[in-house]
């Protein structure tokens, strides 16, 4: 049974061209890490957040979002507190606006505890200094009594990580974690990250721009493209052989881990806004395989193909060898 | 960064730092009354009318007489050893006699302030009770009916000057419905309070509607800061996520406007006070100033400037508690 469970999820809201979310489907399961990428404004964000139940004020929801069987869309206040102190956990992008910065560390770690599980104040500065050193913070009772100002960006993340184990979830979150954060504390929250699935046995979905990091550190990876999910496989098949344009694409166009930068190709184009909508596939005016006449039609949802599940018209006709021309085709830029 | 240089919880070095801030800013006090009590002498010392002519009023003096006078009252002394004498006095707590009373002035204005005091403190409750609370509504409702009601009384109520809302609220609960005494101060706690509820009322108007309007944008801004959604995603109930986060973090901006409006607050007594023939310390201003007694008008200028200066220091003094990313140096902000 999958952790997290979403299926043919639709966010609209009224006024816009076209759903946040248009018919996603996702699955974690415990143990499991999973990757959601995409470009800026694909709805990334917007699908980790249905995950606890909070989705944009004001949207019409369709579909089902189901955290260990409790379904999610429609769930009252009890049924959704339950989920998120004792389930899933999130860990958003940037720790420095995600912490009020006029309450202690502290506070802000034993919030939930206290309020929602009624905790005495010494019990839960026990949990969370515990909580401290678990996140690598040499000195917990010192960070409990600090501002968030007195933190710096990497030691925030972690904090904003312990938070997030309060409850002990299954499920964690994490919306681009490390994108705030120079490089090197990059890797260390990653490294943390790892560590932390690995000991708790936490299911993990992972968003990110960066795909290459995706296919180094993740067992499945969803691409998204203008609220759908365009390709589905596991890291290793969506690294060697990508069937959606826009997935070799972003191949083409993320620099590789190592190596020099000879394949950075990026996608021309921008990607499409809320207030657009497309009657054919949305990455149509930017995909260098678009057929006219197949192409304005939308395409399927995700369907098999190979090892892997990809909702494109030419999925059967782009074998991997014809996008694979897209990478090393540097020269004539 | 200052988290290297300011040592964590903050506890060690935090008392000199704050004894040293409240010295320099009593330097800067003391500066800015002596700087206005100069202002004050010289301006009324150039300002048109001769209280010589006051105090001799309907006798015609003979020259010998009025130059006894001015001797008396050291007239003849040139501006700078006049201005030194009144310094001197009023540094001894001797502010002069009144021509107007035939008293010590210190005497005449003390026994004028319990009601201004009364009168000041039952409108700063309204205001901070109402204020606050309309701008709250306003803010949670936003949009709705509720939302309308504030946003309109704000604007009628920024727009009424204190004395018109004075008339007003007297000729309709005070004159026609009989509800309020409309003159005096009255006689005991009780009566004294039935008498400054249409007072109180009317110097609130005006800086309750603009409290409002602060808290309300306030209240919104906060909404929309991530760290309101962080603790949403931890299933902290709403009720506490108001609380504790949007209303605590928006109590810095609220604060820091409410001092900036004392001082019209003060002054916008004066009419209050006489519109109500009240005793205190607003309407002994007026009456002084067309009376030219001096004296009396130096004194209540500078109490109220001292009052002013008083309440923003006290403010940024105890700004830390509100905001701890103000460092406690006062002039930080
Ligand atoms: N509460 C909301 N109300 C209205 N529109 C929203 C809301 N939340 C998200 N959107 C819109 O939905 C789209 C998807 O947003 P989302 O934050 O999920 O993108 P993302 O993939 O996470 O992008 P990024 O990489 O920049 O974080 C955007 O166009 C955004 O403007
Ligand atoms: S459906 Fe057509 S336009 Fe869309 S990605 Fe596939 S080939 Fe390109
Ligand atoms: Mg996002």
């Amino acid at each position: 049974m999958a952790l997290l469970d979403i299926d043919a999820l639709s966010v609209t809201l009224p006024g816009m061209a076209r759903p946040i979310l248009d018919r996603i489907e996702l699955t974690v399961a415990a143990g499991e890490t999973v990757a959601l990428v995409g470009e800026s404004g694909s709805g990334k964000s917007v699908t980790a957040r249905a995950a606890l139940g909070l989705f944009p004020a004001g949207a019409d929801l369709a579909g089902r979002v189901r955290v260990e069987d409790i379904d999610l869309v429609g769930a009252d206040a009890a049924r959704l507190r339950e989920v998120r102190t004792g389930i899933a956990a999130m860990i958003f992008q940037d720790p420095r606006a995600g912490i009020s910065p006029v309450r202690r560390i502290g506070d802000f770690l034993t919030e939930a505890l206290r309020l929602v599980g009624g905790w005495s104040r010494a019990r839960a500065d026990a949990r969370a200094a515990e909580l401290l050193a678990a996140v690598g913070l040499p000195d917990p009772e010192r960070h409990l009594r600090q501002f968030p100002h007195e933190m710096s960006g990497g030691m925030l993340q972690r904090v904003m990580i312990a938070a997030a184990l309060c409850g002990e979830p299954r499920l964690l979150l994490c919306d681009e974690p490390t994108t705030a954060l120079d490089v090197a504390t990059q890797a260390e929250i990653l490294a943390l990250l790892g560590r932390l699935r690995r000991e708790r046995d936490l299911g993990l979905l992972l968003i990110t721009h960066d795909i290459e990091l995706a296919a180094a550190s993740c067992d499945r990876i969803y691409v998204m493209y203008a609220g759908r999910i365009v390709e589905t496989a596991t890291a290793d098949e969506l690294f060697a052989r990508p069937r959606h344009p826009y997935t070799a694409g972003l191949l083409g166009s993320s620099p590789p881990q190592e190596g020099p930068l000879t394949r950075l190709a990026p996608i021309p184009g921008a990607p499409m806004s809320l207030l657009e909508s497309a009657t054919g596939c949305a990455f149509a005016p930017r995909c260098r395989f678009a057929e006219p006449g197949r192409c304005d039609q939308a395409p399927p949802v995700l369907e098999p193909h190979g090892a892997g599940r990809v909702a494109c018209h030419r999925a059967d006709e782009l074998e991997p060898p014809v996008l694979a021309h897209l990478a090393p085709d540097s020269e004539d830029r | 960064m200052p988290a290297a240089t300011r040592r964590s919880g903050g506890r060690g070095g935090r008392g000199p730092a704050l004894a040293l801030a409240a010295l320099r800013r009593l330097a800067g006090m003391a500066t800015t009354l002596l700087v206005t009590s100069f202002l004050v002498f010289s301006s009324l010392y150039l300002a048109p009318g001769d209280p010589v002519s006051f105090l001799v009023k309907g006798r015609s003096p003979s020259p010998q007489e009025l130059d006894t006078i001015r001797e008396q009252y050291g007239f003849n002394d040139p501006f700078p050893v006049r201005y030194w004498h009144w310094l001197e006095g009023v540094l001894q707590g001797d502010f002069g006699r009144s021509y107007l009373f035939h008293q010590g002035v210190g005497d005449v204005v003390w026994s004028r302030l319990p009601a201004s005091l009364l009168l000041i403190g039952v409108s700063m409750l309204l205001i901070a009770v109402f204020g606050v609370g309309a701008g709250i509504v306003g803010a949670l409702r936003r949009g709705t009916w509720a939302d309308s009601t504030v946003l309109l009384m704000v604007t009628v109520g920024a727009a009424v000057p204190s004395f018109v809302a004075a008339i007003l609220l007297r000729s309709v609960f005070g004159v026609q419905l009989g509800w309020f005494p409309t003159f005096g101060n009255g006689e005991g706690a009780l009566d004294r309070l039935h008498h400054v509820v249409l007072p109180a009322i009317a110097l609130s108007v005006t800086f309750t509607a603009l409290v409002t309007r602060v808290t309300r944008t306030a209240m919104l801004d906060e909404l929309r800061r991530e760290h309101v959604e962080v603790a949403l995603s931890r299933g902290i109930p709403r009720r506490s996520v108001i609380r504790r986060h949007v209303l605590r973090n928006a109590l810095g901006p609220i604060v820091t406007v409410s001092a900036l409006l004392v001082s019209g607050m003060l002054v916008s007594t004066a009419l209050v006070e006489t519109a109500f023939g009240m005793a205190g310390v607003g309407s002994l201003l007026v009456q002084a100033v067309s009376q030219q007694d001096f004296q009396v008008v130096q004194a209540i200028v500078l109490l109220v400037v001292a009052a002013f200066v008083l309440i923003n220091a006290l403010v940024d003094l105890l700004y830390p508690l509100i905001d701890p990313r103000v460092a406690a140096q006062g002039s930080a902000r």
